[in-house]
């Protein structure tokens, strides 16, 4: 039995605007252990990101709000933490790499005094020491002559460079739990690859639990162990690596994986039509009652314009939300 | 059966010049397209991939000239595009058009769906009032939308309807090349495949022809029957898209294959990973381009380019160690 780590339940954060209100994150539930990597994937929109910051509490308020659910780390409900106990948490236990690198790093701070401002806030170094620390780290994710490049400003750095410079300061106080929004999609195929490498190098060697936001599936089958689908603010299906690809229960991500080329099936034989999901998501402001995919679902019924499927198990850790399953 | 040539580039150079000092002197150059040659076949895709800032935007407009090519020659059915004046040129786009990546930024917000599609047949005066309304309609139906959506305005779409409007504009004049710059990336993965099939019917009915340019090379190598890989504005390798793939010589496409994520947690793969960053086109490196990141360096690789060779069945690849002996 693997250590639980972080556990989120009944998550629900909505967003009041001037249009109305809208469910981003509509009742979300996952969990991590200690040393996993799960990948949460799904469509623009679907409430990924808004999930990953309702974990640190950065839901910006108004206009949005964290109005249920409980978010479980070691044991203790962040959503009841004080805000001096939540910054103590963040950046030092859990830390997170954003979806623009440009907006989380300061331009007008050297990228090693980004990182000596955290370390010195968490671990009490001294100046020395934190720079040293620093250096350290940029040495850790593969920043050649890291001495010089502690001194520069992001605007000095390529894209991977930044992106590593991201990594570095989200992992410079060995947090137990890494939150990777996106931390490869800008970048170009050859820099992802030697980013993921990274990744998967560092969690070997330091134990860093990881949550793994992208859209991308191929990404997803190379690092996750875990998989988290999610549609319009749920949770739709959440099982292993190998049977969310090998045996996918929800017609949503059924169609998900057929709708992707790929190339080393393309170039092997005869070239297939690609399947298409058609229609498009519905507005977060105007949800339909029942299942959120019922309207693009190629096996839709009567019962899932009406009723919203719950999360069940179809095999063991396989869950997903589909009335065909029963 | 021999392919009839639709476009053929020569040569092609871009050199964007760097302003700098008091008077604004021209103190260096990017160069962002740096000797191209390729052709495009009647009814052919020719997928162009490479990482950002390769020169692959800058190969596609400058087909079109929209930005004027420093050097090389263009060829759209045998007619030299780079000698046409502005009026020749604009009745040569009918011909070709383009799709931008950003399915955003390059729809005119103020202007409805009707006047943004019908727009091309105006100026070209090919149709007005209701039988332009009528050809609006058609087109909108045929890229999966409804003649109603003709009233409505861009921000009412999302991100793969927008796209369609931009497919639908382009396709309005009944052009023999479209250059699809990007035209899936932004959208979501869902949604990539709609726009992948409805590009591919579109060739069918229409014979048309694509310069499909993208970095992921899954979906270039769905879509294209060539390929050609771009690195630091040169093509290095180019190929019928089973060869590249089977078959990549240069070492970069090798490495760029290795990389491509597989969704499929059986398929393990042996990954290349390239030390380093792509260089800047402001000053690139000597010899061979990608010498500065490639495995099998030698000495020759850092003083001499290599010549862009065909090495048999339409097979080209740019290194001096390949094909190997
Ligand atoms: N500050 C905000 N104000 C209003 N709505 C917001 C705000 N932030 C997010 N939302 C809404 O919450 C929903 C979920 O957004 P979220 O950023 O979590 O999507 P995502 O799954 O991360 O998508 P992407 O793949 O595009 O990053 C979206 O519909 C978004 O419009
Ligand atoms: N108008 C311009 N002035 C100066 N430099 C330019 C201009 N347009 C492009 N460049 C430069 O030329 C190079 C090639 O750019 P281009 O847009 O063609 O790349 P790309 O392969 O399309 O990249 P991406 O995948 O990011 O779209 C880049 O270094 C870019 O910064
Ligand atoms: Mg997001
Ligand atoms: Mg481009």
């Amino acid at each position: 039995m693997q250590e639980l780590l972080l556990d989120i339940r009944g998550l629900r954060t909505q967003f009041f605007t001037d249009d109305g209100l809208a469910r981003a994150v509509d009742g979300v539930s996952y969990s991590l252990e200690k040393g996993e990597t799960v990948g949460v994937v799904g469509e623009s929109g679907c409430g990924k990101s808004v999930t990953a910051l309702s974990i640190l509490r950065l839901i910006p308020d108004p206009p949005g709000k964290i109005v249920d659910g409980e978010i479980i780390f070691e044991g203790t409900d962040l959503l009841h933490l004080s805000s001096a106990d939540m910054r103590r948490i963040r950046g030092n236990d859990i830390s997170m790499i954003f979806q623009e690198p440009m907006t989380s790093l300061n331009p007008v701070f050297t990228i090693g005094n980004q990182i000596t401002e955290a370390v010195r806030l968490h671990q009490g170094l001294n100046k020395r020491d934190a720079l040293a620390k620093a250096v350290e780290a940029l040495k850790l994710v593969g920043i050649p002559v890291p001495e010089r490049r502690v001194h520069e400003y992001p605007h000095q750095l390529s894209g991977g460079m930044r992106q590593r410079a991201m990594i570095a300061m989200a992992l410079s106080c060995n947090p137990k739990v890494l939150i990777a929004d996106e931390p490869t999609t800008a970048l170009d195929v050859t820099i992802e690859a030697q980013i993921l490498d990274l990744m998967r190098t560092l969690q070997d060697e330091l134990g860093t639990a990881i949550i793994m936001i992208t859209h991308d599936l191929g990404v997803i089958a190379d690092i996750a162990r875990k998989v988290v689908v999610m549609y319009a603010g749920k949770v739709v299906e959440q099982a292993p690596v190998e049977q969310i690809f090998g045996s996918p229960n929800h017609p949503y991500t059924q169609g998900l994986l057929q709708s992707l080329p790929r190339v080393d099936k393309d170039a092997s034989g005869a070239k297939q039509r690609l399947q298409e999901i058609p229609g498009i998501v519905p507005s977060l402001l105007n949800l339909p009652a029942g299942c959120k995919f019922a309207s693009r679902c190629p096996s839709v019924m009567p019962q899932c314009h009406e009723q919203e499927p719950p999360l069940e198990p179809v095999a063991p850790n396989h869950y997903s939300a589909c009335w065909l399953n029963h | 059966m021999a392919a009839e040539t639709l476009l053929e580039v020569n040569n092609l150079k871009k050199y964007f010049p760097i302003k700098g000092g008091v008077f604004s002197q021209t103190i260096g150059y990017v160069y962002a397209v740096d000797d191209v040659s390729f052709t495009v076949d009647k009814g052919e895709t020719l997928g162009l991939v490479g990482e950002s800032g390769c020169g692959k935007s800058t190969t596609g407009r400058s087909i079109l000239r929209l930005i004027e090519p420093t050097d090389g020659k263009i060829y759209f059915e045998g007619q030299d595009v780079t000698a046409l004046d502005k009026n020749a040129m604009r009745s040569l786009r009918r011909e070709m058009q383009i799709i931008f990546q950003d399915p955003y930024a390059s729809l005119n917000p103020r202007m409805t769906v009707g006047s943004i599609v019908g727009e091309p047949l105006e100026i070209h005066k090919i149709a007005r009032g209701s039988e332009k309304t009528e050809r609006v309609a058609s087109l909108l139906q045929k890229v999966g939308l409804r003649a109603e959506d003709m009233r409505k305005y861009p921000h009412e779409f999302s991100g793969g309807q927008r796209q369609r409007i931009g497919i639908a504009r382009a396709i309005a004049l009944n052009p023999k090349l479209i250059v699809c710059d990007e035209p899936v990336s932004a959208l979501d993965v869902s949604i990539q495949a709609q726009v992948i099939n409805l590009l591919e019917d579109l060739q069918e009915e229409f014979g048309l022809s694509y310069l499909f340019i993208a970095h992921n090379l899954n979906v270039v190598e769905h879509i294209s029957d060539r390929v050609a890989v771009m690195y630091l504005g040169q093509i290095v390798e180019l190929a019928p898209d089973t060869d590249l793939y089977n078959d990549p010589q240069h070492p970069y496409t090798e490495a760029l294959l290795s990389a491509v994520p597989i969704p499929d947690p059986t398929v393990t793969k042996k990954r290349i990973i390239l030390e380093g960053d792509v260089p800047s086109p402001i000053d690139p490196p000597s010899g061979c381009h990608f010498h500065t990141r490639c495995m099998y360096k030698e000495k020759i690789c850092e003083e001499e380019a290599p010549e862009f060779k065909h090495i048999g069945s339409g097979h080209w690849v740019a290194c001096h160690f390949r094909p190997k002996a």
